[in-house]
């Protein structure tokens, strides 16, 4: 069976569509934490959707980069849900989330230190190894840059996919957010990039605020970030392709015809004289 | 600056939002931390004001977004899901409003509703069922998607008043407590109130209780006639609202 290649990031509004009749989608994608839970409907709709869609585990919550280390319970639900589910890619955030007892609930930005990639790399095996699967880790967008970072972003992914075999899951509008905010060149990240481990790309929009690009998944995808699209599909054809949009949600027929427009880029990508 | 310091000083700025924390944060470019400040607050502030929409109504915009503001002050969040988050409001609440105990009431239906929602599954005993069962033998459970409040005023007059966008009552206070049955039955959340009597039978078998048992506790409280009567009639309800889960021994 060939891998999924277009799907979208399934959330309440669309609940209804997805349980009325199948949609054009090859998978959805889920936030893990809103299903880490002991029961009830969310949960019930989840194993719905599975006998229809094979799905990807996203989570928000590992909190990788965390100085001392990962939660064990909530490995455990984590693993009881991949159990249950059996997704086809389970992913989190370069970040950390918390330090402690106090969680931030937001994806912090680390510095891209030797201290951070060993961090990184225990919890990353550690997650691995708890979950008996590969993770993909995916970059994100910041907003502020560390005085001691001695190491870009995507040499820092890169030795990461070296030291724990995880893959990446490459979302190329955080890199144009990223890039935008630290004055780096996207087209120089992406020629960092390790893409024989990238497995997924995400798509998403952003939104100005002041001198900052903000990423806040309210706004459709942009012309910036399909045309990064375009040189990824070319590094990664066999990617799995799909659209966050998590505020402004719009119908479902509109993150249809963005999802559209991803696969004619891939089609021009796989076949540039048709 | 090692990393488990700098994530240390980094939390404590962004719970306390001072400059001078902010200032010994070792950043190359400091343009964008407003934005995670925004962040947190941001999704704490709408964590409460979902978790809690009728309490929000309740106490009007200004009031509940100064209660969240203080919440967030006093309490930063620890779990691993942000829903976590709404279960230490109510207390919040309640310090806050020592003199309207509805507004604390108010937030700990919404929670219990919040909690009932997501608790684990069960598979309630039915109607038709109750012929088959060992009743000698069994061992009744109320299912974990089930909570009772003690309430001391109308709270859950004015949740449904104001869920149905119906006008609310006027706070009354009872002289004793009034316990609020909340639970969930295919996949749907409800509410009704109770008497202490029947709220003291369902908490005994929150961890299990042989049926023979419930009905000798009932016979020593109300004498043979009358207990049987109370046991057979809340057990009939308690079925039909998929309350009890059944195990045999």
């Amino acid at each position: 069976m060939p891998a999924p290649r277009f799907g979208l990031g399934l959330r309440k509004p669309h609940y209804a569509d997805f349980l009325a009749s199948p949609q054009p989608v090859d998978f959805i994608e889920v936030i893990s934490e809103n299903f880490m839970i002991p029961g009830g409907r969310p949960r019930e709709i989840l194993r719905h959707m599975r006998e229809t869609y094979p799905v990807a585990l996203h989570g928000v919550s590992m909190s990788v980069g965390s100085a001392d280390g990962l939660r064990g319970d909530y490995l455990a639900r984590l693993r009881a849900l991949v159990e249950e589910i059996d997704p086809f890619i389970i992913s989190d955030h370069l970040c950390w989330t918390r330090h402690g007892a106090h969680n931030s609930h937001d994806l912090l930005p680390l510095p891209y230190t030797d201290e951070a990639l060993d961090v990184v790399c225990a919890n990353v095996a550690r997650a691995q190894d708890a979950l008996g699967r590969k993770m993909l880790i995916e970059n994100p967008s910041s907003y502020i840059a560390f005085a001691d970072s001695d190491m870009s972003e995507w040499d820092f992914l890169t030795r990461l996919t070296e030291r724990t075999g995880c893959g990446l899951l490459l979302d190329v509008n955080n890199i144009h957010v990223s890039a935008t905010n630290h004055g780096f060149s996207s087209a120089a990240y992406l020629a960092g990039v390790p893409f024989d481990h990238v497995e997924q790309i995400h798509l998403a929009g952003h939104t100005r605020s002041d001198d900052l690009l903000i990423d806040t998944h309210d706004q459709p995808v942009p012309d910036p970030v399909w045309a990064l699209l375009r040189v990824a599909l070319a590094r990664a054809p066999g990617a799995a392709v799909m659209i966050e949009r998590d505020d402004a949600i719009p119908p479902l027929p509109d993150l249809l015809a963005e999802l559209t427009i991803a696969r004619a880029i891939a089609s021009e990508v796989a076949c540039p004289c048709a | 600056m090692r990393l488990t310091d700098l994530q240390r000083d980094f939390l404590g700025w962004l719970a306390s939002g001072d400059d001078e924390a902010a200032a010994r944060l070792p950043l190359a470019d400091p343009r964008g931390l407003r934005v995670y400040q925004n962040n947190y607050r941001g999704a704490l502030m709408a964590c409460l004001a979902e978790s809690f929409p009728q309490t929000l109504l309740w106490l009007g915009e200004a009031a509940f977004e100064g209660a969240a503001a203080r919440h967030i002050d006093r309490v930063p969040p620890s779990s691993w899901t942000l829903d976590d988050y709404a279960r230490d409001f109510p207390e919040s609440l309640c310090e806050d409003y020592p003199y309207d105990q509805e507004v604390g009431e108010l937030a700990r239906i919404e929670l219990a509703l919040s909690q009932t929602f997501i608790a684990a599954d069960a598979r309630p005993l039915q109607l038709d069922q109750m012929a088959h069962v060992d009743w000698d033998r069994a061992i009744l459970q109320t299912i974990p998607a089930l909570v009772i409040l003690p309430l001391q005023t109308n709270a859950a007059d004015i949740w449904i008043a104001l869920a149905e966008d119906l006008p609310p009552p006027a706070t009354q206070w009872a002289k004793a407590q009034s316990p609020l049955l909340v639970w969930r039955l295919d996949a749907l959340c409800r509410l009704r109130s109770i008497d202490a009597d029947e709220a003291a039978m369902l908490a005994c078998m929150a961890d299990g209780v042989p049926f023979a048992d419930l009905c000798a506790t009932a016979i020593a409280q109300w004498g043979e006639e009358e207990g049987l009567t109370r046991t057979g009639q809340g057990l009939s309800r308690w079925v039909g609202d998929g309350l009890i889960t059944v195990l045999e021994q």
